[in-house]
């Protein structure tokens, strides 16, 4: 290695400041610390500094982010296959290699263009500011493909990867200083700007669809419960379709990376234990959204309503929202308290908006969404209580 | 009333080179320095001329805007030279250290019949004083105000750190005779902190005309800034004064014979050290003779006068700081590491973390050999919660790291910032992924107090 860092020394006074490529010291400063960590020591205060850095710490997010990833590749691919041969009955572990080409097909393009426009954009900005690559888009641009339908046209996912970058954290100051989850403002603007691209029965299932074939999900089809024509007659046609065994391994359409719960779970481990990840955070969710979902089944009175709490945690994007999205330390709230009201309102949310309100059949986005715009009111009080522990000890004194 | 206090958050960094309990004792340095640094926010006014021989407790200078508060010659000697810095700051002032040491003395007083105004008039021109500080600000105390409490901690628990209950065993009289001393300049009680997991020294334990708390943990136990947060907290508007073990003694030995003796044992330590040991040696004396045979060779080493988490880098030839009781020397980190072997990436079973990012937790009992490397670039606040887990205080750190870095008054009032000092942020700064200078902020922040609300 000392041969790469020989070269690297070579160049670089050539992009410090006064250097003839000084302009390109981002790019330089980027690629030269993502190689070699850099030998820059400290001056006073505490002289040795924790391992730890923002480089490792994202790297972990995306490993864990792998089992995600993984599965949707095959699962893209089934549902691909399904497409294909217009037969719904597939067997899903059956045909693996066929189904992997497949789904790497679609889900390759999509990390490609979002990765790549990412991160077009953020050199573009360091570029002005003068500063390297901040970590964080390395999370984003994983993130952003594993929300997105499967059949999401890429120049799509151009134009909303943009949008978050530009509107949701560069204009901000970049990565830290964001106000909602970056690759869920990618989503929520695809979702507003083009919604028939992201729901409905059509976009689930990558390329051309056969009569007969419905991409429907299991959201879409429970939302229907809510409108005057239900696609099934009532829960047990539902859940005799969509067992819930399907939903917890995640062999049912959906956006490509959210539809296992298992492999979100794999991750949220990975995360917890490496204390990257807030277990305050995920179980609060989780519990808010039981909670409601237990509340919905007093109230009852239809097949939506009844259906069993435990379901809701299983369907959709719920495991994936929890586990990746609400987690994401920028966007959460900051304090303990914090993080475990945040989480509770953010699943509680979620719930409502999934069942009652028959216009977005999934309410995982929009709720954490709202959630991290609340974030900084929840810190707001939670820090209040500490302030005036501390008020009332001078008057009791 | 004594308390107990348990401390659940915390960090023991574990550094390799702790110091052998065997103290050798130095011969007289050369030279010797007074550094108005390490004063925090006093201007010096030279009292003493370059050139001039002082004898050991002579005035050498005084706080420019506070002129009872006086810093005195540890030894006697030859004021050899005053370097200066930019726009003529007084740098150190260096002094050459005669043959034998002859002291300003005084006749001593029986403790017993001063009052506390008597006491304070002692200190104040025997040049004990600046080894009183006080919270908020964590400065020098100013000696018009009246302290409710004065606390002492009778353990370092930082990295390396001297064990008091060794060092400074045998000066049983001194200690006594400084809490006495330090007993008539509060109207509240002297509070001495013992650590509730060792066996303490006789001097500590059976201490009288004190309150003895004990406490457990890890760092920061031992500092003084939890031990008031939980024993008796400061409010806005009330001030604690707070003493070295170490320097209760010399003020103690000053009171029993009349003379400034600055001696103290200090730890040599660190993983470049090739023996760690104590060494009695005197308040800012030259470290050559100290670090002669005793630094291993090969790579650069970072000498510092105090510890890993909040001392000060010193020259191999440079002096002691005038409140250190180590020496710590640390190999520097100043190389590029590849990002697959000892980089960002790297399996790191040679970095210490305080988060499961690294295996550390898959060896708690064994030592490193940290560099002074800073593991990474600066960023922005993104990861949350890492503070709070070294912070054993009723203060939100990162809320109150941000208000003194946007140099937010009402902020930093309402969230502690009285309560605090640089260094109880100093484990803060070690685990933050920011590697922002956190302990710099606080004091920019208390600076910022000190000018608008005191």
């Amino acid at each position: 290695m000392k041969f790469l860092e020989n070269i690297l020394h070579k160049m670089e006074p050539n992009f410090v400041k006064g250097g003839k490529l000084e302009k390109w010291n981002p790019l330089f400063e980027t690629l030269s610390t993502f190689a070699f960590s850099p030998k820059t020591v400290t001056t006073k205060g505490a002289h040795i500094r924790d391992g730890v850095d923002l480089k490792r710490t994202m790297m972990t997010v995306i490993i864990a982010l792998i089992p995600c990833l993984l599965f949707g590749i095959y699962n893209t691919g089934h549902w691909a296959m399904v497409a294909e041969q217009g037969n719904r009955d597939l067997i899903f572990w059956a045909d693996q290699s066929t189904k992997i080409l497949l789904g790497l097909k679609v889900v390759l393009p999509l990390i490609v263009v979002s990765y790549g426009v990412g991160l077009l954009i953020e050199f573009i900005f360091g570029m002005f500011r003068g500063h390297s690559l901040h970590e964080g888009f390395l999370v984003s641009g994983m993130l952003i493909p594993l929300v997105m339908p499967a059949d999401v046209p890429l120049w799509m996912v151009a134009i909303a990867t943009a949008f978050a970058v530009i509107i949701g954290k560069e204009v901000f100051g970049g990565t830290g200083m964001n106000i909602v989850n970056i690759a869920l403002t990618a989503r929520a603007f695809l979702f507003f700007a083009y919604p028939t691209s992201m729901s409905g029965d059509k976009v689930w299932l990558a390329g051309k669809e056969v009569d007969g074939v419905s991409g429907s999900t299991a959201l879409g089809d429970l939302a229907s419960f809510m409108s005057d024509k239900p696609v099934f007659e009532n829960l047990d046609a539902y859940t005799s379709n969509y067992s819930l065994f399907d939903s917890v391994v995640g062999s049912i359409p959906g956006s490509v990376g959210e539809t296992s719960v298992i492999a979100c779970l794999i991750g949220a481990a990975i995360l917890v234990f490496s204390g990257v990840g807030s277990l305050r955070i995920i179980l609060s969710f989780f519990v808010g959204g039981f909670v409601m979902g237990l509340l919905l089944n007093l109230i009852g009175g239809n097949p939506y309503l009844d259906l069993p709490a435990y379901y809701h945690l299983a369907i959709g994007g719920f495991a994936f929202g929890a586990v990746f999205m609400a987690t994401d330390p920028v966007t959460a709230a900051q304090t303990a308290n914090g993080k475990i009201i945040y989480g509770f309102l953010g699943g509680l949310i979620a719930i409502i908006i999934r069942v009652l309100n028959p216009a977005y059949p999934e309410g995982v986005m929009l709720s954490i969404l709202l959630m991290n715009v609340l974030a900084p009111i929840i810190d707001h009080y939670v820090v209040q209580g500490n302030i005036k522990r501390r008020l009332k000890r001078i008057k009791t004194a | 009333m004594s308390k107990t206090v348990k401390l659940k958050k915390g960090l023991d960094i574990r550094l390799l080179g702790e110091a052998e309990r065997v103290t050798i004792t130095l011969p007289l340095p050369t030279t010797i320095s007074l550094k108005p640094s390490d004063f925090h926010g006093m201007i010096p006014k030279m009292i003493a001329k370059e050139g001039s021989h002082v004898k050991a407790g002579e005035v050498i200078f005084c706080n420019k805007y506070n002129e009872p508060v006086k810093i005195v010659s540890p030894v006697s000697g030859i004021i050899q030279s005053i370097v200066r810095g930019e726009k003529r700051k007084i740098m150190e002032i260096l002094i050459a250290v005669d043959a034998s040491q002859e002291f300003l003395e005084t006749p001593t007083k029986d403790l017993s019949t001063l009052s506390g105004d008597e006491v304070k008039e002692t200190m104040l021109s025997a040049g004990l004083w600046p080894f009183v500080k006080q919270r908020p600000l964590d400065i020098i105390a100013l000696q018009d105000n009246a302290p409710k409490a004065i606390f002492i901690s009778a353990f370092d628990s930082a990295p390396l750190a001297a064990d008091f209950n060794f060092s400074m065993h045998g000066q049983d009289a001194d200690f006594q005779a400084g809490l006495d001393a330090l007993a008539k300049l509060t109207a509240g009680k002297v509070h001495l902190t013992l650590n509730a997991k060792t066996a303490n020294d006789a001097k500590f334990e059976h201490a009288k005309g004190v309150q003895i708390n004990k406490i457990s943990g890890k760092h920061p136990a031992g500092n003084v800034g939890p031990q008031i947060h939980h024993i008796d907290p400061i409010n806005k508007g009330e001030f604690i004064w707070t003493v070295n073990a170490q320097d209760v003694a010399i003020i103690g030995r000053y009171f029993i014979t009349g003379k400034y003796d600055a001696h103290k044992t200090i730890a040599l330590t660190g993983s470049e050290v090739v023996a760690p040991k104590y060494y009695k040696t005197i308040i800012g004396a030259n470290v050559s003779s100290l670090l002669k045979d005793t630094v291993k060779t090969g790579g650069k080493v970072r000498v510092i006068s105090g510890n890993a988490l909040t001392g000060d880098k010193i020259d191999a030839d440079g002096h002691l700081g005038f409140y250190a009781n180590q020496v710590t020397l640390l190999p520097e980190g100043d190389q590029y590491k590849f990002f697959l072997t000892t980089g960002w990436l790297g399996l790191g079973f040679d970095k210490f973390s305080n988060s499961r990012l690294f295996p550390t937790f898959l060896t708690p009992k064994k030592k490193f050999r940290l560099d002074t490397n800073t593991n990474g670039e600066e960023r922005a606040f993104v990861v949350t919660g890492e503070l709070e887990k070294v912070f054993p205080f009723d203060i939100f750190p990162m809320q109150l790291v941000k208000a003194a870095i946007t140099d937010d008054i009402d902020g930093m009032e309402n969230l502690g910032i009285y309560e605090v000092a640089p260094e109880d942020f100093a484990l803060c700064e070690y685990v933050c992924t920011t590697k922002i200078n956190i302990q710099d902020k606080i004091r920019q922040g208390l600076d910022l107090i000190g000018e608008e609300c005191m």
